[in-house]
């Protein structure tokens, strides 16, 4: 299901909840794969950065993947500035378990010693499972487990909540 | 699907019974989108190289076994550093293919290393088909990557070479593809052309004298060229092998000189191919036999990348594999 | 002991008999068909409604291991193996360990096999000392040994001089000779056929030009002695056409095929399926289809099970490293009945292939089902189908690539004069 959520006026939410925190020449920002990369898209333009945009998939640093095994489509992370000592602005879709966001920190390391790691993400809809919070969040909600709330993307960005009933 | 149920002639053991790919024995039978999916995460292995920690986490906590019955210094080493920039322990084991009775020594030797509850083999024999009887005795307890056996198939270093041309030549549905040398008995030569094939090759050609690439070979679909000149015209890859010693002996070849005379890379010969046709070997090289120095060294020699490739597509086999481990 | 077997279908390929009648063995003979004597009492009566009964098959390529080291089956467990098949003369291997090369040899596999009394087993003995093709061995003393034929087993003779003497020396004794015919160089080393699945799998190959030159060779000298010859296992269509020719010159050469020639081909070697790696190697359809047809016409008049059991130790093995063969003796009749149901050949021709061809080549008796024949019978029930499973076999082998097979005609009983060594 479609909700009427607004993506581009919550990206803007986002992008104005960003500019206090940031220096646009220093700072550099990070997607994770696949939505977050869309969203940083847009921010990175919106909020003027000068060092080029990144990206992370986290397929090779999940804690399932010994359940789960390899996402059949993985792509490359392309971190393209010099990681040590700067401040990152790192972006995903949807805030929930903190796993994801904890994979792509652990990768982010593996380049270097970032001095600041900001969170940004579109929706934080609660059920953190490790303590991660984000510092940008355009929605808060509180979703239950059966609750399933997707971005669709590129072109057009939407938000999807689908309700699905719970593992046995 | 246990190691004791298994019965021979059931199908390609590289997979389980619902179809997943749980050993690479052979690219041969593999499935186009399986290749593809080897050659996307290996681009991803490929960016980590140049990290400061060159290293994920993907399979802490496995053991992965090197199992050479062979000598290899390029493809072991590959292999380790693969396994260990995957956050694997890496246990290097060579053994002697002197004793007399190699095939019980083969089983009985992943028998013990099973007993220690390792999760994969890297395995390297002398005779064909012991990656296979390997991967069906361990079904699905364990993955199991060939590295070489006999002359059958070797299909990491064929998945490199056709990286190496994806990255480096562009698409593979484009490019003509020529295997010059000792095709009968080369295990690469095999698992590049089957790797080629799937992934649209249009044409691939193999040159040799009739004693090593003889016409039965256009049963693997390649066309079959005794001639270096009519072979390298308008091929955009051009992919060397290593010519072996005991070609001499068992008087396939009059002499190694003869071999270059007639099928040697050199920078005049290279001229017949495409401009800037990419120069591919598998290594170690015979400078001087079925490659000239100018050549290996030379602007169109992407030799030195190929061992770069090897790292990432190895790292690609192994997470693939071990993640098809997991997904019960 | 006398015995009737009541309402039983009789194919007698000996004399083309084929009713169904009454049968009563005494004696170790078929003392009369239906009607019976009234006089005739007997201690058992067999009920052989839908059964047929045929002439006990005789197997020309026996190898039960024995002398050996017993891994890899003996004497008992593959004679069993073969009365399980309705097989009731046997003619063993030479290539024994020590090879059946000297008396000895024979005298012991002599005095097991009368222990036994399962299948009759007959001797050969080595054509060539230790197979090897360098020297004669004393055929005379092998013969006064029991031996019935000479043999190389797997191995050419690979000096055409020698292979001339020793045929003439053997020509003396009036004893056929089994040869393997093929160019030994031209097959060295060839694990499998030298063909497409050669060239994938990486395995070396034996070109099938190798078997019809050797077999040509063989012939020719053969030619220059008059002692009769025979081919048990010939794979290719060239070396059969060899064969015919002979045949047609009027020369003493037979000829007999594996089952598993006539039923496999080379791709059934699959992804190394050690289970189908027999010599001479499992050829190309084309061959097979001619080896078919050339059963059909009568150059090929015998076959052969081929038994060449090995043990569950020879499993870890690679293709290149395990040994050669299949064992699969039981199996011989349900397979053989493949060809019949696929519209090769008839029933009738199916049994005499397996029984009166065989016996010509080793120069024994026609098996036949006439009355004062002796009692050597196969019993099957020709419409039981069954599933082949190697673990469940008499024979000590497992090395068979029919696991699962779908197959039918079950040996109900084997009779080996008038005795019932087996009951299925």
């Amino acid at each position: 299901m479609t909700t009427d959520w607004d993506v581009s006026a919550l990206l803007e939410v986002m992008a104005r909840d960003l500019r206090p925190l940031i220096d646009p020449e220093q700072a550099a920002m990070i997607g994770i794969f696949t939505g977050g990369v869309w969203l940083a898209r847009t921010l990175h333009a919106a909020l003027g950065l000068q060092q080029p945009l990144g990206q992370v998939d986290i397929s090779f640093y999940r804690d399932d993947f010994s359940q789960i095994g390899l996402h059949p489509q993985v792509r490359a992370s392309d971190i393209p500035f010099d990681v040590d000592g700067r401040d990152i602005i790192l972006v995903d879709d949807v805030l929930y378990t903190g796993r994801t966001v904890r994979a792509a920190m652990n990768e982010i390391f593996d380049y270097g010693r970032p001095a600041r790691i900001r969170l940004a993400v579109l929706v934080d809809r609660g059920g953190h499972e490790l303590p991660v919070a984000a510092d940008v969040a355009a929605l808060r909600l509180n979703a239950t487990a059966g609750e399933h709330i997707k971005l669709r993307g590129p072109d057009p960005l939407r938000l999807e909540l689908e309700q699905r009933s719970p593992q046995p | 699907m246990s190691a004791t149920t298994f019965r021979f002639g059931e199908g390609n053991p590289q997979y389980d019974a619902q179809g997943r790919l749980r050993h690479l024995l052979s690219t041969e039978g593999l499935r186009e989108r399986e290749l593809l999916q080897i050659l996307d995460a290996a681009e991803s292995f490929l960016s980590i190289a140049h990290r400061s920690v060159k290293k994920t986490p993907t399979l802490r906590g496995r053991t992965i076994v090197n199992l050479f019955f062979e000598n290899s210094t390029r493809t072991r080493s590959t292999f380790e550093l693969a396994a260990k920039r995957l956050s694997a322990d890496v246990l290097n084991i060579a053994v002697s293919t002197s004793s007399a009775s190699k095939g019980e020594s083969l089983m009985d030797t992943v028998n013990n290393l099973m007993a220690m509850q390792v999760d994969g083999f890297v395995i390297r024999h002398p005779e064909a088909g012991a990656a296979h009887l390997v991967a069906r005795h361990l079904g699905d307890s364990a993955l199991v990557v060939n590295a070489g056996d006999g002359q059958h198939a070797h299909p990491t270093q064929a998945l490199l070479d056709v990286f190496t041309i994806r990255r480096l030549a562009g698409p593979i549905e484009d490019r003509v593809v020529a295997i010059v040398g000792d095709v009968l008995h080369s295990r690469v030569a095999r698992s590049q052309i089957h790797a080629l094939s799937i992934l649209g090759c249009p044409e691939i050609r193999v040159i040799g004298p009739r004693t090593l690439v003889p016409e039965e070979l256009s049963a693997l679909g390649v066309h079959v060229y005794h001639d270096l000149q009519a072979g390298l015209r308008g091929v955009d890859v051009i992919c060397a092998l290593r010519l072996q010693r005991e070609r001499m002996e068992s008087h396939r070849l009059p002499s190694l000189d003869e071999f270059h005379r007639r099928f040697g890379l050199t920078p005049e010969r290279l001229q017949w191919a495409e401009p800037g046709a990419l120069v591919l070997h598998p290594g170690p090289m015979n400078r001087g036999v079925e490659i000239a120095s100018e050549v290996a060294d030379g602007a169109q020699s992407v030799i030195l990348q190929q061992v770069a490739h090897g790292l990432a597509v190895r790292m690609a086999v192994l997470t693939i594999l071990a993640g098809a481990a997991g997904g019960e | 002991m006398h015995r009737i077997i009541r309402n039983i279908r009789v194919m007698d390929p000996g004399d083309g008999f084929d009713a169904v009648t009454d049968l009563a063995i005494a004696d170790g003979r078929i003392v009369a068909r239906r009607p019976l004597p009234t006089d005739f009492t007997a201690e058992e009566v067999l009920d052989g409604s839908g059964l047929i009964a045929c002439p006990g098959f005789v197997e020309t390529s026996f190898q039960a291991h024995t002398p050996g080291h017993g891994r890899d089956g003996d004497l008992a467990s593959e004679l069993c193996a073969a009365v399980a098949g309705g097989v009731t003369q046997v003619l063993l291997r030479p290539d024994t360990q020590p090879m059946a090369d000297t008396p000895a040899v024979l005298q012991e596999q002599r005095v097991l096999a009368d222990r036994l009394a399962l299948a009759k087993v007959h001797l050969s003995g080595a054509f060539t000392s230790q197979l090897q093709g360098a020297a004669l061995t004393e055929m005379a003393s092998l013969a006064e040994a029991g031996a019935i034929a000479f043999g190389q087993a797997k191995e050419p003779v690979p000096s055409a001089a020698l292979l001339r003497l020793a045929l003439s020396y053997a020509a003396d004794l009036g004893l056929p000779v089994l040869l393997h015919g093929e160019e030994p160089e031209l097959a060295a080393h060839g694990v499998m056929h030298e063909g497409r699945l050669s060239i994938r799998l990486g395995l070396t190959g034996r070109p099938a030009a190798a078997e019809q030159i050797g077999v040509q060779r063989d012939i020719a000298i053969a030619a220059l002695s008059d002692c009769p010859i025979h081919f048990p296992h010939l794979s290719t269509a060239a070396a059969v056409a060899e064969v015919a020719a002979a045949r047609q010159r009027g020369e003493p050469v037979t000829c007999g095929v594996s089952i598993h020639h006539l039923l496999l081909t080379e791709q059934d070697v699959g992804f190394f399926n050690l289970h189908a790696k027999i010599l001479p190697p499992l050829r190309s359809t084309a061959e097979r289809d001619a080896l078919r047809h050339a059963l059909a016409t009568g150059v090929i008049t015998a076959i052969s099970s081929d038994h060449s059991p090995w043990g569950v130790d020879r499993e870890g093995m690679t293709f290149t490293q395990a040994p050669f063969g299949i064992a699969a003796v039981e199996w011989l009749l349900p397979l053989a009945l493949r060809l019949v149901d696929e519209g090769v050949v008839d029933l009738m021709t199916v049994l005499s292939l397996l029984s009166v061809g065989p016996a010509q080549a080793l120069n024994l008796p026609a098996p036949s089902l006439a009355v004062g024949a002796t009692a050597d019978l196969c019993i099957f029930d020709p419409e039981s189908y069954f599933t082949v499973e190697p673990a469940r076999q008499w024979s000590r082998g497992r090395n068979l690539p029919y696991g699962q097979w779908e197959l039918r005609g079950r040996v109900r009983y084997t009779l080996v004069e008038g005795r019932v060594v087996f009951r299925g």
